[in-house]
């Protein structure tokens, strides 16, 4: 056996089985406590959770791997805002009026190159000045909230296109349109993080930078990359969340980025960088949904929804702690 | 040998630092499929010689050449690009990722839209692995891997380009006896395929088994070349010391108080083993070592910071467990860390401050710190070890590295301990503080503290030490008394090599 097999698959499959747990403590538990008839496993119930996901989901694929490179973002919740109203307010635009439903991919791409410019800015200002990403981001969280509010004041944007909540309602194979695009999603940047050098060498960086700068490696294009992508994911996630909609409220996507990152440490993502699993992170998606579902379905409130989340999140980094402790040689504190 | 050309050639090269003369033309080659070692004191030069080759540091004069071909190195990548591969002490690999990802770091092989060609990698990399024999396979997670494995990793690395000189530094300092064996086979492959190897190490036994060549540096100057067949452990230990030294050896002529401090084979596996000496109020004991010797980590464990795995600590013939440093403080053990700037002081805040850090709680005013008892604290300290500094409010950031130290020393002389334990007390600081720090060291002795010197600079321990342990690979091979000590039988002694006499 080699070391560390136990603690890695300790670390790798923790998050499954805390999904299982979840599902037989709400169904057990929910025989008692629901006041709804259904079960907890509802066929329904679980397609809909996927679905509600996805917004939180989507970017979380893009936390992944900025957080794998050693970074961090706290700017998609408000990048997400900005998005949501690109996409809804350029709809009614007077320039595209003539081009009836076709306004709509027109609106969608619009809304993604904002999150890709947004994230590209990111992206330079820590390629390029060297400031920590978790100092950069947080001074765009705030920039971008500004943008958001400048925009309408505090006023709902809003804008329903009935051809676009049609096809953000549909149903294929089962499936909700954003269970879709979160799938889609999660394979895609499950493949550039497996299987692209881009990907490999974003590990690397993260992993040890000096030995990715003496082995040639460009760190900060790299870095800039990751960041337009999660910029893009941001606006996916606004793209699919507010096709259905419609209306988008200057304080949307506000805390989105602790949800994301709660989600992304869940699946066992190192907050140092360098290791992570895109899988797991689904897992750890799911795993939050589920809790707040479960929660809800056992007639808790939202507080305590949000109080036990929190200490679940900090039992799993001691449990990670100690099982990446190095032996006895590690010095005491 | 002569015939061929040498695969690196290094002429004349003189690399000057402010105020030093680090490297002072420094020649010598090194022949196809030969293994040269290069020795030297610790500070003799050999690592700046390195940062040379690796392109870190630009020589001010001289010339390396390969395969005839004079050269400038500008970094790493140049270097290798060159043919001129290093083996770092410490590793320099992503734990994460597999064995193939870090031996081609940088270079994955591609496919079309940047996939990576895994089968190719794999393909390439199990290629290396079977001519290094080794024991795992290109998908292991490097972090799975024992460090002897790990450099191997590295060892693959320089495989990968077409090397003409590799240089090993202190390959072996975390490896065991089998691991070894492994290593000196890659070694002798490498040169059989005609790899000039640059072999840095301070242990004899292995120079002897596995070098043809040996090349010493003392003060950045070039020593000379033997060649290892013809020559034997005196000899080269007397090229690496060089002058007699006059160093007026200090036994203290006061009279010993009684034992202090007392260790009864204290283990901390695998760091150190069966560790027992003891030390008298009003005596200097010296620890001599290479570094990875364990003598920090014995430091280290008196001062609380380690949990020892066996053994005893008696002070005053008391036994005690120590717990943490808030408990080694408490009675009376202080430690005056290696690292002065980043374990010993808070660079930011003043002289003041750092020096009655430990005491703040106890010297308050009801709630508040006591900042008049701080000033005179300090004032007395500085009078008593002459800091000099403009007044209590310098920020310590700002003062030179002797007076940094007396500043450390002063914070636990406050403290009013029975052991002080120094380790490395002169690191980075210039000549003519160190004599006043060793000075300083024995007044402490004659005063009646029990004084633990650490310290890797030979001329050091023997001056400052009424008695020096000598350590090797966490044990104690010998513990000398001043009278009897030589230059030759302490390097000796830490080296590991037979003959050194009764263990203490």
């Amino acid at each position: 056996m080699q070391a560390g097999t136990l603690s890695t698959f300790l670390k790798r499959g923790a998050i499954w089985g805390f999904i299982v747990l979840e599902l037989i403590f709400f169904t057990v538990a929910g025989e008692f406590l629901s006041l709804s008839e259904k079960a907890f496993m509802d066929a329904g119930n679980m397609l809909l959770l996927f679905k509600q996901s996805a917004p939180i989901g989507i970017i979380a694929m893009g936390m992944t791997i900025v957080m794998i490179n050693g970074n961090i973002d706290l700017s998609v919740g408000a990048i997400y805002a900005l998005c949501a109203i690109v996409l809804l307010d350029s709809m009614t635009w007077p320039m595209f009026a003539s081009l009836g439903d076709a306004v709509i991919p027109v609106a969608w791409l619009l809304a993604l190159l904002t999150g890709v410019a947004l994230g590209a800015l990111n992206g330079l200002i820590v390629w390029k000045t060297g400031v920590d990403a978790f100092i950069v981001t947080l001074g765009s969280m705030l920039g971008y909230r500004g943008l958001v509010f400048m925009y309408n004041g505090e006023q709902p944007t809003s804008h329903l296109n009935w051809t676009l909540v049609d096809f953000a309602e549909a149903q294929f194979l089962g499936l909700h349109t954003a269970t879709w695009f979160l799938l889609v999603v999660t394979a895609a940047i499950w493949f550039l993080m497996n299987k692209t050098v881009h990907g490999r060498n974003a590990y690397a960086i993260g992993d040890n930078r000096e030995a990715a700068v003496n082995a040639g490696i460009r760190v900060g294009p790299h870095m800039m990359i990751n960041f337009m992508i999660i910029g893009f994911l941001a606006a996916l996630s606004a793209v699919v969340f507010y096709s259905e909609s419609g209306s988008v409220n200057p304080n949307d996507g506000e805390l989105y980025e602790l949800w994301v990152i709660t989600a992304v440490v869940l699946g066992g993502t190192k907050l140092t960088g360098g290791a992570g699993s895109i899988i797991s992170t689904f897992g750890g998606v799911v795993a939050i949904q589920l809790l707040r579902k479960g929660l809800a379905h056992i007639g808790a409130d939202t507080s305590t929804v949000n109080l036990v989340i929190g200490l679940i999140l900090i039992a799993v980094l001691f449990l990670d702690r100690q099982l990446n402790v190095k032996g006895k040689e590690e010095l005491k504190v | 040998m002569n015939s061929e050309t040498p695969a690196l050639r290094l002429e004349g090269i003189v690399k000057t630092f402010p105020g030093v003369r680090a490297l002072d033309g420094v020649s010598f080659s090194v022949m196809p499929g030969e293994v040269h070692a290069l020795m030297g004191e610790n500070g003799a030069g050999k690592s700046t010689l390195m940062k040379v080759l690796g392109g870190i540091h630009q020589p001010n004069e001289g010339q390396i050449i390969v395969s005839e071909q004079p050269v400038v190195m500008s970094g790493p990548l140049e270097a290798k690009a060159k043919g001129i591969v290093f083996i770092h002490q410490e590793l320099s690999l992503a734990e994460e990722l597999s064995v193939a990802e870090n031996i081609y770091l940088g270079e994955l092989p591609r496919k079309r839209f940047g996939l990576v060609d895994w089968d190719r990698l794999a393909e390439m990399t199990n290629a290396i692995l079977k001519k290094l024999k080794v024991g795992f396979d290109a998908k292991t997670r490097v972090g799975d891997l024992s460090i002897a494995n790990q450099q191997m990793v590295e060892i693959a690395r320089a495989l990968t380009v077409d090397a003409k000189a590799v240089i090993f530094d202190e390959p072996t300092a975390s490896l065991t006896d089998a691991e070894k064996v492994v290593l000196f086979d890659v070694i002798a492959d490498l040169q059989k395929a005609g790899v000039g190897i640059i072999y840095i190490s301070h242990r004899m036994e292995e120079i002897f088994k596995i070098t043809d060549r040996i090349s010493v540096l003392r003060d950045g100057q070039y020593r000379g070349t033997l060649i290892t067949a013809e020559t034997d452990e005196e000899e080269v230990t007397h090229l690496m010391i060089g002058r007699t030294l006059d160093l007026s050896r200090n036994a203290s002529h006061h009279e010993l108080g009684d034992v202090a401090l007392a260790v009864r084979g204290l283990s901390c596996a695998p760091l150190f083993e069966d560790v027992s000496f003891e030390v008298r109020a009003g005596e200097v004991l010296g620890f001599y070592g290479l570094v990875g010797a364990g003598r920090t980590e014995i430091a280290e464990t008196l001062f609380g910071l380690r949990d020892p795995s066996a053994g005893q600590i008696l002070l005053n013939g008391e036994e005690m467990r120590i717990q943490s440093p808030t408990d080694a403080i408490a009675r009376g053990i202080s430690l005056v860390p290696e690292d002065r700037k980043g374990q010993g002081l808070i660079l930011g805040m003043n002289c003041r401050d750092n020096m009655t850090l430990p005491q703040v709680d106890d010297l308050k005013a009801g709630p508040f710190v006591a900042e008049g008892s701080e000033v005179a604290i300090f004032d007395q300290y500085r009078d008593k070890l002459d800091i000099r500094t403009p007044g209590w409010k310098q920020l310590v950031g700002n003062l030179s590295g002797g007076n940094q130290q007396k500043i450390v020393i002063g914070k636990w002389l406050s403290m009013h301990p029975q052991v002080l334990i120094v380790d490395e007390p002169t690191r980075g600081i210039d000549v003519g503080s160190k004599s006043e720090i060793h000075n300083l060291i024995r007044d402490l002795a004659a005063q009646g503290y029990a004084v633990i010197v650490i310290s890797s600079e030979m001329p050091e321990v023997l001056h400052v030490s009424d008695r020096i342990v000598a350590m090797y690979s966490g044990r104690i091979m010998r513990t000398f008394t001043s009278d009897e000590v030589t230059e030759d039988k302490l390097i000796q002694a830490i080296s590991g090599m037979a003959g050194t006499g009764q263990v203490a």
